[in-house]
Order: structure tokens, then sequence, then C-alpha cells
């Protein structure tokens, strides 16, 4: 699959500081993104670099394979973590400004933010100003200027926060839409469970270096450890669990079961496959559950993170 | 549309729909007409007052000089004994009591007489009074020696001298006065426009920033275009101000010169004095001169260099401004650097006033009128007594010269700190962002 977003050996230094030490991300064209990081790590850094706000010391950018230059601006959208209107602007005017900024003429931007305001039913919302709006409602108008232009990267830092869980699923389907028509989304935040609902590649960005890159799926894979899951029922729960301790790495494990089990984590060595485990198991006593644990990314990030400490 | 245009207009906008500014725009020039009328009644009803002053005169020699005048009557109290009129003057509540010992030479008089009054009395009143005594001594002083007062009076030569310019105009004490009053205000002005235009942008900038769509914003154009924008649009709502109040005060001009029947010509102008001062007798004619010396100003040209020298000093102090707003998370943090901005125009005005009124051409003038930061002032204030047109020249490259350098300046600290929230930063960061 061929990358919309080459950032090569990207560092960028604020006098005696190094916000980013040879960064380089590859994103995949049509995939979410998501650029993780603890507080401080250089992602707002890197995504500004991505906007041509900031220039970066050394390094280049290319999109679509071209090298980064101010004609791109119009094939990125952006929505900074940091954002907000004019306060005593009106709506709609806003968004005609904002949207021309962006290379728009304004009967296109017209036509298109009468779409969108229809879509989030908000066209009455068109002569009020800002400050009478809530916190959500201007971050409905932020998306809607973010997106309107039908950029080919939409760059999202933290998009939701400020939306209540119905309006953040509205969103969540919107983006997953753009994606679904041909955008490529690099999605920024601290929220793990959005990130495993929606990435399908991450970076891992800590302390100015990437630590990690690649695939969902792949670094998954990379970092799960061979245990499983398994819900036993049998009469003899003390003698079973020291027998199977006997053999493999087991430590007790909690999940929600209907009936009392002996519920365990067995870790295999290289040398044991799932299903040798599974005959083993299935003669001991009768297997109610039987999965491998996948790590969340979550676990993946506290992981990384305290080991690179 | 270009992004720069786009963003004039939208700032523009934002500055002309502010009520604020509305109400500024048709009220100001209300407030500061009402201000000089105000002033103007103040003094008139402080000139009105008439002062009692009691004379007791032991030499007998000055009752008849004592004639009650505009604002002093004089009260003859020699009859009585001088403790009596002071108890009287005390009583009646009178200004004060003026008392003229007898003495054996007019030398000694001249040193003894003594004005009693319970607070201290008005210089002027003192003026008139010792003017009154000194020239009845003077002339009975010049009896003594023998000589003719009339004699005397008809050789004194009275001297007015014609003020004229080589072109031939003829101007007057009262021109120069005018020059000083338009000068000063064009000047004042322009630093009343200067402080009030720029904060105007540091606000906007500093809006943006607590707002958080800057970064927004400049996701879409460079921080210098915005920075140049919000500076253009600007200006360009302060020019439509300037541009209404010019029309105003011409509606007025020609209202008043109607008013007063006085041809725009200024050959007839002398004519048109006379006539009014016939018809209308001394005040009127006044007010009816003091329109055609207005008249007689090149008020083109100064209106024209005020608008350069506004755009060239708002150009230069406003670039300092929105690199202060891109400073600062708020305008209260903003008053650490203000004072590179009000110390020079408040060092232009200085020497606008105390300099360039008495010597409009002198080194001093004409130095602050070359130097960026005070030639927009100073030179405005010199303008109206006539400056070589190279000397303008000059003044106003420099001007633009540094206009640029402050410019660029101001974009290396705006770009990085719009982005820079939470501490406050000192001189010695903003001189690291320059190098970022």
């Amino acid at each position: 699959m061929a990358n919309l977003l080459e950032v090569k050996q990207a560092t960028k230094r604020f006098g005696a500081f190094t916000a980013l030490q040879g960064v380089s991300i590859q994103v995949p064209k049509g995939s979410i993104f998501g650029l993780l990081g603890p507080n401080g790590a250089g992602k707002t850094t890197l995504i500004r670099i991505i906007n041509q706000i900031t220039l970066p010391d050394e390094g280049s950018v290319y999109l679509d394979n071209e090298l980064l230059k101010p004609q791109h601006i119009k094939d990125i959208g952006y929505l900074p973590e940091e954002r907000g209107l004019y306060k005593s602007m009106k709506v709609g005017e806003q968004a005609l400004y904002l949207a021309q900024l962006k290379g728009l003429s304004k009967k296109e931007a017209k036509e298109r933010l009468k779409y969108w305001f229809d879509k989030f039913e908000i066209t009455h919302w068109w002569d009020k100003k800002i400050q009478e709006l809530s916190k959500g409602m201007a971050q409905k108008v932020q998306f809607i200027v973010t997106v309107l232009h039908r950029p080919k990267l939409l760059i999202f830092d933290e998009p939701f926060s400020g939306f209540d869980p119905i309006n953040a699923n509205v969103i969540k389907d919107e983006i997953l839409q753009l994606r679904d028509e041909g955008a490529t989304v690099i999605f920024s935040t601290h929220r793990m469970e959005s990130v495993e609902e929606l990435c399908d590649h991450i970076a891992l960005i800590n302390k100015s270096r990437k630590i990690l890159e690649g695939k969902v799926s792949d670094v998954k894979r990379e970092f799960k450890s061979n245990t499983f899951e398994v819900g036993l029922l049998t009469n003899n729960t003390n003698g079973l669990y020291d027998t199977l301790n006997d053999k493999f790495d087991v430590v007790p494990a909690d999940f929600r079961t209907i009936d009392e089990q002996l519920k365990l984590k067995i870790t295999l060595d290289q040398n044991t496959s799932s299903n040798q485990l599974l005959a083993y198991l299935s003669e001991k006593a009768e297997v109610v559950r039987f999965n491998e644990v996948i790590p969340s990314i979550n676990e993946i990030f506290i992981k990384t993170i305290t080991e690179n400490e | 549309m270009s992004n720069l245009k786009l963003i004039i207009k939208r700032e523009f906008i934002a500055r002309v729909r502010n009520k604020t500014f509305v109400v500024m725009t048709f009220l100001s020039p209300l407030i500061f007409v009402g201000m000089i009328a105000l002033i103007t009644w103040l003094a008139t009803l402080n000139n009105d007052e008439v002062r009692q002053v009691a004379f007791f005169d032991e030499t007998g020699n000055f009752v008849s000089d004592f004639t009650d005048s505009d604002n002093i009557d004089y009260i003859d109290y020699s009859s009585l004994t001088l403790d009596k009129a002071k108890d009287s003057v005390v009583t009646k509540k009178l200004y004060g009591l003026l008392y003229i010992p007898k003495k054996q030479s007019n030398r000694a008089l001249a040193e003894s007489i003594q004005f009693y009054a319970d607070e201290a009395p008005n210089i002027s009143i003192l003026n008139n009074i010792e003017d009154i005594i000194a020239s009845k001594l003077t002339n009975q002083n010049f009896e003594e020696k023998g000589l003719d007062l009339n004699v005397i009076e008809n050789s004194k030569a009275k001297v007015s001298i014609q003020i004229e310019n080589f072109s031939g105009e003829k101007t007057s004490k009262m021109a120069n006065y005018i020059k000083m009053f338009f000068g000063g205000a064009a000047g004042y002005f322009l630093m009343m426009f200067i402080i009030i235009y720029g904060n105007m942008v540091m606000r906007s900038v500093i809006e943006e920033k607590s707002n958080r769509i800057i970064e927004i914003i400049i996701s879409s154009v460079k921080p210098i275009q915005l920075m140049m924008g919000k500076i253009l649009g600007t200006s360009f709502a302060g020019i439509t101000q300037f541009v209404i109040w010019v029309v105003l005060g011409g509606v007025l001009m020609i209202v008043g010169s109607m008013f007063f029947n006085i041809d725009m010509d200024h050959n007839n102008m002398e004519e048109a004095v006379r006539l009014v001062e016939e018809t209308q007798g001394g005040t009127m004619a006044n007010v009816a001169e003091l329109f055609i010396e207005v008249n007689k100003l090149p008020l083109g040209t100064l209106v024209i260099s005020f608008l350069i020298y506004f755009i060239g000093g708002y150009f230069l102090y406003s670039s300092i401004y929105a690199a202060i707003g891109a400073a600062v998370d708020s305008e209260t943090d903003s008053q650490q650097f203000m004072l590179p901005i009000i110390l020079p125009l408040m060092l232009g005005i200085y020497v606008g006033f105390f300099s360039v009124i008495e010597n409009p051409h002198g080194t001093i003038s004409t130095v602050f009128s070359m130097i960026p930061l005070t030639s927009p002032i100073v030179m405005l204030m010199r303008i109206p007594f006539g400056v070589p047109w190279w000397e303008v020249v000059i003044s106003i490259l420099l001007l633009v010269g540094s206009i640029i350098f402050m410019i660029w300046l101001a974009g290396k600290i705006y770009r990085v700190g719009i982005l820079m929230y939470g501490k406050k930063p000192s001189y010695k960061e903003l001189f690291k962002w320059l190098k970022y």
C-alpha cells in the first residue's frame, strides 16, 4: 500500500530543548493512523511540522510523494487540540471565512456548508454568535470546517474531547465515513479505547523519539506473550491447579462467569502450541473458555513507555 | 480571493462593526467640540467676575486714575482712617485694600504701596494696579523735570510687524498661534490614534490566542500573513474613522464660513474681516479672522501628511503591539512591555510641545522629526510652519525603512509567541525567539 505521508528523520530544536529527534513515520493511504505518546513527547510538534506551522531543523516531509510545499495546505485538514473560534463572529460567517482561507470559493463553501449543517441539523445556528453556543456545539462547527475542503489528509488532535458520548459517536462515524471515501486520517489521542476501535496503524513517540510504529495487528502480534485465558470445570480445583502449575507457567485469572470454575492464565513456552495445551486440558477437565490473551494498545503503551524510561 | 485580502476584510469588518468604534466615530467629534465649548465657557465665567477693590490714598493724587474697568470696581475709602478702612473691607468682604501712603519722593512712594488681602491676590489685578500707579508716577517725574507730556506722548512710536511670506501671503501672530494649535493638535491626535489602534491590533492578537483559534488559522495561512492582514485591516478602519471626521470637520468649516459670510478666496479676506467687524462687532470679527486663518493653512497638506505619518507611525508601532500581543496571554500581562511604546510617543509629544513650538526648525526639532519612532509626531507638528520637502522625504524614507525592519522583527516574535501559552516571557526570552 502506498504511503500518503512520509516524515523522514525530522528533528526540531527550540533553543537547548529538543522537541523531536530524528522521527520518521509512514502513513499509508486510506489508513487511520494513531499517533500516540505521553504529554510533552513531541506529538504536537510533529503535527505542526506536517501542517507547515513549524519548519523542521532537519529532515523532510513528503505528501503523496511530493516534498511538502505551501500549496499542500489545502490538502490537509487539521483540528488542533487547542481549538476555538472567534467568539463575537457569527457561525455562518466564520465557517465561510475559514473555508475560504483553505482555498474554497465563497459559492462552493456555502453549498458544502449547507450540506454539513443540514447533516448535523444545525442550520438554525447560522446567524448565531459562537459565544451563544455550548462547547460541544462549537466543536461541531470546528469539525465541519476541518473536513469541508475535502482534504486528502485529516489530522485530528483529541477530536472527542468536549463531546458527549452521543456526539462523540456521531463524529466517530463521520471520521470512518471520510476514511471510506478515501481520506487518510492521523489521529492523536490519549483515549486508548478509541485508538483500539479506530486505528489500523500506530506510532508511539516518547521523549522526542519514535519508539514504536506499525500496523496494529503486527504490533499486537509482536507484543503477545503466548498466554491463554482458560476456564475449567472440575471437582478438584486445588489439585488441578497444582498439577497445571507444575507443568506450565500459571497465574490465577479473573473474568466473569456464570458457574464456579478454575480461572487461569497460562503462558506457553515456544515449544508448546495452543492445540497441545488444549488437548492436555481437555483430558483433565471440561474446557469452558479458551482464548488467547491479546495485549491491548493501552497495555502496549504503558509497557513500552515504562521500559523506555 | 487571496488569503491576505480575506484576513484584511475580516479584520476591517470586525473593527468597524464593533459598537465602541461606531459610538466613538460619531461621538468623539461632539465630545471634542463640547470640551472646547466648556473650556471657553469656563474661561469667560472666570473673566466675568467683577472684583471690588477699595483704596486708601493718603496722597489724594490717584483718586481720578482708578476708574472702574471690566473686572475691577474701585471704591474710595480715603476719607476713613486706615484701620476703619481695613475693617470695612473685611466686613463687606471686598477683594482687598490698596494703601498708598504719603511719602517725600515718588521713589520712596513707589516702594511703600501695600495691598491688603486675605487670599493671595490675582496677578493680573495687581499688574493692572501697578500699571496705573507707575504711569501716573512716571508722568509726574516727567513734569518735575519740566518735560511736556504731550510732546512725549506724540513722540511715542507704535510698532506692529507685518509678517508676510515670500509668496506674498500676509500672516499675523494669530496665524502663528493657529499653526501651533493645528500642529499640536495633529501631533496629539496622531499619538492617540497610534495608541488606540495599536491597542486594537494587540487586543485582536490576544483574542485569537486566548480563543485558541490561532492554530486553526495558521494551519491555513502563514503567521506573517495573519499579522499583516490584521495590521492592514485595522489601519483601514482607522482611515475610515479619520475620513469620516475630516468630512464632518469639512462640513462644519463650510457651514461656519457661510455663517460668517467668508469668501474662500484669500485675497478678499481682509475685506471680509472689515465687513464683519463693521456689521457684527469685535468678538464676531475675531471669530471670523480665526476662520480665515484656518482657511489659509495648508489644510490639504496637513490632512495628507497626517494620513502618511499616521499610516507610517501606525505600522511601526502596531507591529510592536502585535509582537507584544503574541508574547503574552492576557492584556494585563502586556503592561510590562508597554514602556518601549509609550516612552518614544511621550518623548515625541514633549519635544513637540516644548521644542517645535519654540523653534520649529531648530536642531532638536529637526533631529526628532527624523528619528522614526518620534518623527510622525514631531514632523507633523512642524509641517504647519513649513518644512523643506527634502526633509519630509528623508524622514518618510527613514520611517519606511524602520517599518520594514520592525515588521520583520515583530513577525519573528509573533510566529513563536502565538503558539506559546502559560508563562510570561521576559525580554531575554523574546530575544531567543528571534533565533528559533
